[in-house]
Formats: C-alpha cells, sequence, structure tokens
C-alpha cells in the first residue's frame, strides 16, 4: 500500500514536471540589456512568441560584474546562458569550465574572422573618441596627445570600456605603450568608474572627447535628432569590442538554451540591437542597419586581442598605464 | 524589550545591546570571514602600498578640513536665531545623503570645467581652475562631510546646560575658554575620526575626481580585486588592511577625546549672552553665508538640470522609487532599534561594535553575505530585506554617534531619580528615556532613512528583476544615454531623501524651538 502510494505520488511529480509549468530559461546579462530602453524586452517578447517557455533575464551590472557574479555562484548558477561578455573577459570565463559549446554556425558580418565553440557574438562595436561635431579631430591616439584637447577615460580596473582603450594602445604602440600614456596623461581630466560616469562628464561640458563607440553619435543623431556629436576615425584603427554570450553547461533545459543561441544570431533578435544597445548587430538582416548609421564613421582597421592574449597582457598593460598616469 | 530580571545598579537589560552587536559582528568581520574562507588565503599586489597611503592622507585632510571649518558655523548657528534657521539646518544636511555621483554632477556644475566658478574667472580674465586632483577630492568630501560636522558639533553647543551661559554671564566669565573649549575637546576628535573613517572607505569620489590612478583608494583596490581579478584573497586582505586602519584611527582618538563632564540642564533652549558685539555677529553671517552657499549652490544646479527630467520619468522609475522608500523606512527602524539597545547597554564592547561598520567595506560585505546566502536561498528573493538590514546596519554609526551622548546625558541627570524611584527595564525606557530622546531618535531616525535612500551598494549585488532601487533605476538610465531623465530621478532622489530626514527630525524635534 505504501509502495503503491510513493508510486502514485511519483508519477504526479513527473505529469507535472512534464505538463505542468512552462520551462524557465534563465539568462544572465547586464543592466543596461534588460532595462525598458535596451534589448531585452522587445527579445524577450519575440523569444517567447517561438519557444512557449518563460525567458528571464536577469540584470548585473556591467560585462565585469556578470562574469563576478558567475564566478561567485560557480556550478550552482541558476543561469542557463550568460549574455554579454566581452573578449577581455571571455578567458577567464572560459577557464571556469562552466560553460558548453554553443553548436551555431552563422555567418557573422563582424569586421574580423570569428572561431570560438563557446562563445558566441550578437553585437560588436568599436571603441573611438566622441566629441561635439565641428571640433578639432586629432587622426591618432599620439596626435591626440599632442593637443591641448582634454578628455575623459574610464578606470581599466572597473569598466569594460577602460579596459578596452587599455588594449587599443597596447595593440596599436606595444613597447611604446607606456611612453603613450604618459603623453596622454596631460589630456585626462579624470578616469571615472565606468562608462556612465564619464559620458554624463562629457555631455556636462568637463572634457572636449570621451571615450565610447563610434556608434555613440547615432544614439543622439536618432534618439534625440542631434547631429552634434561625432566620432573621431583614427587612422591607426579602433579596437573592437565583441559582445557574446555562452550557454552554462550545468543548465536542465539544453535544448532551449540551444534554440535561444539560434535564435540569437536570427534577424528578430539582431533587428532590435542597433537602435536599443547601440552597438553593430552581430549578422545584418535583410532590411540593413537602420538610418542614421550610414552617417556613422567606419574605421579602416579593426583592432582585436585574442581572448588568451587579452588575458595574458593585461596585468602588464595594467603596470603600464598606473606607471604613466601616477607620475 | 528589557522586562526580564535586572541587575542592581543596571537600569536596563543587557541582552537587547548584546544581540545587536553580536548581530553587526556577524554581518561585518563574519562576512570578511566567508570571503577569507572562500579564498582559502590571501594575496598582496605591489602598488598596494601606495594605495593605502593615498587612502590615508586624502582621508586625513578631509576630515580635518571638514572639522576645521564646520567649528564656526556651528557656533554661529548655536549662538543666533533667525527665520529659516531650521530649514537651513535641515538643508545644510542634504550633501550628506546625496548619491555620490548626483553630488558629483552637483559639484562639477560650480567648480567643473564648465562650471560657475570657472565662467566667472574666465570673464574676468582669470585661468581656468581644475577641480581634478587630490584637492578636488578633499573639496568633495568637505563638501560631503561638512554638514555632518557641522550637526555633530552643533549637538554639542546645544548639549551645553543653558544654566551655564546664564551663570558664565552673570559672573562676566569667558564663555569661550569656560564652555566652549571643553566642549569641543570632547566633540571634535569624534567628530573628526567618523569623517576619517568616512573618507577611508572612500571610492567614487576619489576615483571620479581623483584624476587618475594616483588616487586610487584601498576600496578601489577592493572593487577591483572583486570585480575584474575576481581575487578574493586580495580583496578580504585589503578589507582586513582597511579594518586595521580604522582601529588605529579609533585608537588615536580614544587617546585624545576627553569625557564630558558637563551635567544636566534642564531641557532648556541656550538663550546667549556673549557673542553680541558687532565683529561676532558680522563673522557669524559670514560663516553661515559661505557655508551656505557652498553646500547649497551645487543642490540647487541639481534641482535645476532635475527639473526638466522629471516629466521624462517611466512608471518603473516611480515604482523603484516606492521600494525604496519602503526600504528606508525599515532600514530607519531597524537602525534606530540597533543603536538605542546598543546605546542602554554601554561599555567599550558596545562602542565597539556600533563604530565597526564604518570600518567595513560594503563590497565586502555584500559578497561576504552573498556567499553565506547562496548556499541556502537565491539571493535575489531577499534582495530587499537584506539590502535594508544591511543599510540599517552601515548607518548604525551614525545612529549610535547621535543617540549614545544623548542616553548618557540622560542618565547622568535624571538616573539617580529614577533609581530612587525604582524605576527599571522598559519603564524606565518609556517614563524617562524615550521622552527626553525624541530629538536624537527623529535625527538619528532620519539619516538612517536618508543614507539607505541613496544606497547602492549591497542591492547591486543582490537585485532581481523585480527589485530594483531608485539609486539603482537611476544608474540604469545613465547607462542607456538617458542623462536627462538620469537628472530627474537624482532630482526625485534628492527630495525623497530630504524629505524623509526632514519629517523624521521634524518629528523627533517636536515643537522645541530649535
Amino acid at each position: 500500500m505504501r509502495n503503491h502510494l510513493i508510486s502514485v505520488a511519483g508519477l504526479c511529480l513527473v505529469a507535472s514536471g512534464a505538463l505542468g509549468e512552462t520551462p524557465v530559461l534563465t539568462v544572465y546579462t547586464y543592466d543596461s540589456f534588460v532595462s525598458e530602453w535596451g534589448p531585452g524586452p522587445a527579445i524577450e517578447a519575440a523569444f517567447e512568441a517561438q519557444c512557449g517557455c518563460d525567458l528571464r533575464f536577469v540584470g548585473h551590472g556591467d560585462g565585469a560584474a556578470l562574469l563576478a557574479r558567475v564566478l561567485l555562484e560557480g556550478a550552482r548558477t541558476e543561469a542557463d546562458i550568460v549574455l554579454g561578455l566581452d573578449t577581455n573577459l571571455t578567458d577567464a570565463a572560459r577557464a571556469t569550465g562552466l560553460f558548453a559549446p554553443h553548436g551555431v554556425t552563422a555567418a557573422l558580418d563582424l569586421p574580423i574572422a570569428w572561431e570560438d565553440a563557446e562563445f558566441l557574438p550578437y553585437d560588436w562595436g568599436w571603441f573611438a573618441f566622441v566629441g561635439r561635431a565641428g571640433g578639432e579631430a586629432p587622426a591618432s591616439l599620439a596626435a591626440l596627445a599632442a593637443t591641448d584637447l582634454k578628455i575623459v577615460i574610464q578606470d581599466p580596473r572597473s569598466s569594460t570600456p577602460g579596459l578596452g582603450l587599455l588594449m587599443w594602445v597596447k595593440a596599436t604602440y606595444g613597447q611604446g605603450a607606456g611612453a603613450l600614456w604618459a603623453a596622454l596623461a596631460d589630456n585626462i581630466v579624470t578616469v571615472t568608474p565606468g562608462w556612465s560616469e564619464a559620458y554624463g562628464l562629457f555631455l556636462e561640458g568637463e572634457a572636449d572627447l570621451v571615450l565610447s563607440y563610434t556608434t555613440s553619435p547615432a544614439y543622439h543623431l536618432i534618439a534625440e535628432e542631434d547631429a552634434g556629436y561625432v566620432a573621431l576615425p583614427f587612422d591607426e584603427g579602433h579596437y573592437l569590442q565583441v559582445e557574446v554570450a555562452g550557454i552554462v553547461a550545468g543548465t536542465e533545459v539544453p535544448d532551449l538554451a540551444a534554440d535561444f543561441m539560434a535564435f540569437m544570431v536570427s534577424d528578430a533578435f539582431q533587428s532590435v540591437i542597433p537602435t536599443t544597445n547601440w552597438m553593430y548587430p552581430a549578422v545584418v538582416g535583410p532590411e540593413g542597419l537602420p538610418a542614421g548609421f550610414d552617417t556613422l564613421v567606419t574605421p579602416a582597421q579593426s583592432l582585436l586581442f585574442s581572448a588568451p592574449e587579452a588575458a595574458a597582457i593585461r596585468d602588464e598593460a595594467l603596470a603600464e598605464w598606473r606607471a604613466a598616469l601616477s607620475q | 524589550m528589557a522586562r526580564g530580571p535586572v541587575a542592581i545598579g543596571a537600569p536596563f537589560a543587557r541582552w537587547p545591546g548584546t544581540a545587536a552587536a553580536v548581530l553587526v559582528l556577524a554581518l561585518t568581520l563574519g562576512t570578511l570571514a566567508a570571503v577569507l574562507w572562500r579564498a582559502g588565503g590571501v594575496g598582496w599586489a605591489a602598488g598596494d602600498w601606495q594605495v593605502v597611503r593615498f587612502t590615508i592622507l586624502q582621508a586625513a585632510l578631509s576630515a580635518a578640513l571638514s572639522v576645521t571649518l564646520a567649528i564656526p558655523v556651528a557656533r554661529a548657528l548655536a549662538r543666533r536665531r533667525f527665520p529659516g534657521r531650521g530649514l537651513l539646518i535641515t538643508l545644510l544636511g542634504a550633501p550628506f545623503i546625496l548619491p555620490v555621483i548626483v553630488a558629483v554632477l552637483g559639484l562639477l556644475a560650480i567648480f567643473g570645467r564648465g562650471g560657475l566658478v570657472n565662467a566667472g574667472l574666465g570673464a574676468l580674465g582669470l585661468p581656468p581652475l581644475s577641480i581634478y586632483g587630490l584637492h578636488g577630492v578633499v573639496l568633495a568630501h568637505v563638501f560631503f562631510n561638512l554638514p555632518l560636522a557641522v550637526r555633530l558639533i552643533l549637538q554639542g553647543w546645544a548639549a551645553i546646560p543653558a544654566e551655564r551661559f546664564r551663570l558664565a554671564a552673570s559672573l562676566g566669565l569667558p564663555v569661550g575658554r569656560l564652555l566652549e573649549r571643553p566642549m569641543l575637546r570632547a566633540v571634535v576628535p569624534g567628530a573628526a575620526m567618523v569623517i576619517f573613517l568616512i573618507c577611508l572607505t572612500s571610492f567614487a569620489v576619489a576615483l571620479t575626481l581623483g584624476g587618475g590612478p594616483r588616487a586610487t583608494t584601498v576600496e578601489l583596490a577592493i572593487y577591483q580585486a572583486l570585480r575584474f581579478d575576481f581575487d578574493l584573497g586580495r580583496a578580504a586582505l585589503l578589507a582586513a588592511v582597511q579594518f586595521g586602519l580604522c582601529a588605529l584611527a579609533a585608537l588615536a582618538v580614544w587617546g585624545l577625546a576627553v569625557p564630558d563632564r558637563m551635567g544636566a540642564g534642564l531641557d532648556r533652549v541656550a538663550e546667549r549672552w556673549d557673542g553680541a558685539g558687532r565683529p561676532e555677529r558680522l563673522a557669524d553671517a559670514l560663516a553661515i553665508t559661505l557655508a551656505a552657499l557652498f553646500l547649497l549652490a551645487p543642490l540647487a544646479m541639481v534641482v535645476a538640470r532635475g527639473l526638466p527630467g522629471l516629466a521624462e520619468l517611466p512608471p518603473s522609475v516611480w515604482r523603484a522609487a516606492a521600494r525604496s522608500v519602503v526600504i528606508a523606512l525599515a532600514s530607519a527602524g531597524l537602525a534606530v532599534a540597533l543603536a538605542l539597545a546598543l546605546a542602554l547597554r554601554g561599555g567599550v564592547r558596545a562602542t565597539l561594535a556600533g563604530a565597526l561598520p564604518l570600518a567595513a567595506s560594503s563590497l565586502v560585505l555584500g559578497t561576504g553575505l552573498f556567499l553565506l546566502l547562496h548556499p541556502w536561498v537565491n539571493p535575489a528573493t531577499l534582495a530587499l530585506p537584506v539590502t535594508a538590514l544591511v543599510n540599517a546596519v552601515m548607518s548604525l554609526p551614525f545612529a549610535l554617534r547621535v543617540l549614545a551622548p544623548a542616553v548618557a546625558r540622560i542618565e547622568a541627570g535624571h538616573g539617580r531619580l529614577a533609581d530612587a524611584l525604582g524605576l527599571t527595564g522598559w519603564r524606565r525606557l518609556r517614563l524617562v528615556t524615550l521622552p527626553r530622546l525624541r530629538g536624537p531618535l527623529g535625527f538619528a531616525g532620519g539619516l538612517a532613512a536618508a543614507l539607505s535612500i541613496g544606497d547602492l551598494g549591497v542591492i547591486a549585488l543582490f537585485a532581481g528583476p523585480q527589485t530594483e532601487t531608485l539609486p539603482l533605476a537611476m544608474y540604469r538610465l545613465m547607462g542607456a544615454y538617458r542623462m536627462e531623465a538620469a537628472a530627474g530621478a537624482a532630482l526625485l532622489l534628492l527630495a525623497l531623501a530630504l524629505g524623509l530626514f526632514w519629517l523624521m527630525d521634524r518629528g523627533g524635534r517636536g515643537d522645541a524651538a530649535a
């Protein structure tokens, strides 16, 4: 009798698991992705319309905070997918062994070749100094250092764009990176903890230029109808930020996670990116880019360290930066 | 509350205070131990000594300057009566409770490259001043902490019994030497230490206005270790160093401070006969005007910039604001209860426990709590209660600094009578202590509520999708290029923080003429 009861209870549990609640896919990402002005809401609606599931975005600070969160939770993480790391972070993420192959093959519209079994890009952008139209416009980092222009940058120890600039300088000047930083020191008004503070200071008139993305003027043009902002093209090339997502190996819904990764490079996801995340989509759809993106500068040369290279040179580059700016 | 058997000579049961101290200990040192345990070892980087040096230097300068400037302002406010004085005192408290980035943008609107000061200098053909560097960090810290110093010292003045001033006046004795100097000697070291400790754990001010990696503080190094290197060992060691520095500072103050032997008066507003001469009146007017200009002009800029953005605020920001108010009220109630328990228990251990959160790194505290909770529950489901609790503990030192001297004064003045009447425990609290403690309770609660509403620290680590608070919403607006809406949210935050503080402080002061 008792055995019978237990097996009935067991059957009920199995049945409720199979027929009851809709499956949940939890995606950890950064804050601005989930905000109501970010891509999150539109993408959630589009994916839920086709998956018969509940897609939950959970925002955790910025990209670096996101990785720290995953590391903190370890194998017990509730995330099925982590979306929002960049190539400066993927090496550390991969080393945890928490991520599984994504299994997606897609023709990506990236300015560089991309090959990564675990991490799949969903958007990308070029770092650039952004200023007001009609201002002085040096054409390289060295030329910028020679001017009296005032710039605001982010701290590479607490923000992903700050780390991007560190890599940009290293990729362009190699052994001379320390000297470039020393030359740039008198241009730097201040170093902020994150992108928001730097961009805020720039808009307040505290600096002529701010480290941001070539796509930043598109925001002012499209959302504010203000054509007064430009990104400065540097002929020595611009460092890339490629934002990627990966499947957590311990997920309980692997099929759903794989579906999401395929969805991520489809038009329904990608067409939302340009005017919500203000980055270039990893796959340009049949409609092309939104009006206004054609006015943006497109650098002739793209710079990017591979994830292992970036991880290997980070400490040295950070020490050079620190030494040069601490004088 | 304290209803159980009470030892002879102890008017209040000790266990509520002991329980509060244990809770604080668990949240500060316990979370540090959790991080250390998970890390399995400690690490120290080569540049960390320079970081420690800068941290101490800026904190010492900020504390010294804040307190030095606060003395004339507090003295002027203590001996002058003018219309709007109460409102001015409330407004002067605003910088202390503002979220850092709001205050920094307000300061920049005045002192920045494109600010009013440089516009004025430019009009006069003078070269522009730069706010960025050590002096900028100190300027911002003085902006934040001058109001706190003024309030703490003003309380010292208010605590001098009116009878003493009357006596001094009738005997023609120098008020400064007899009454004010002993009071300052008792109050100033403590105020300076609190501000030193606040500045010691500063992070965003030092980074934004410091102008570069020279201005790295220990808290920033902890942030870096946690966020970018995921080096828990280094974070734990740095947090331990921060505790050590704070302990040294506290010990130093212990040696300096002398106990307040002023005795009790009759709870009256002091009428002053000194300082009636024209030079004193001029000096007082000047001190009040300069302080008001320095503290209120940046706030006025926050208001001016925020007004257009208010209309743009989406409904989610209003919901976040409501959530923040609830957290702030819960956190204020908790902070005041903890502080009262510690103040009634008294003794060195309670005082130490009450000061401990000042030395804690909120990042390490949050991380440690996360590590402790994560095996048992999903931390996101506890985001709001945890935020209220941590905010309460972080504002406990301020609440205790307000309540402890007041409780001690009440005991000194009325304790013997209460003993003679056999009043102990809850009845003594209700009949003797609480009625005389209304003012300090309101001030402490208002401070805790305002500090909690502007806090971004812990919620950022715990927040799930439905638990956004107002400061977090403001940062998310900034992160989405919505600077104007963010300015609106900043204004809302300023209004809510000040409103909560004002309501509680006013409620506490009742109809006292102060």
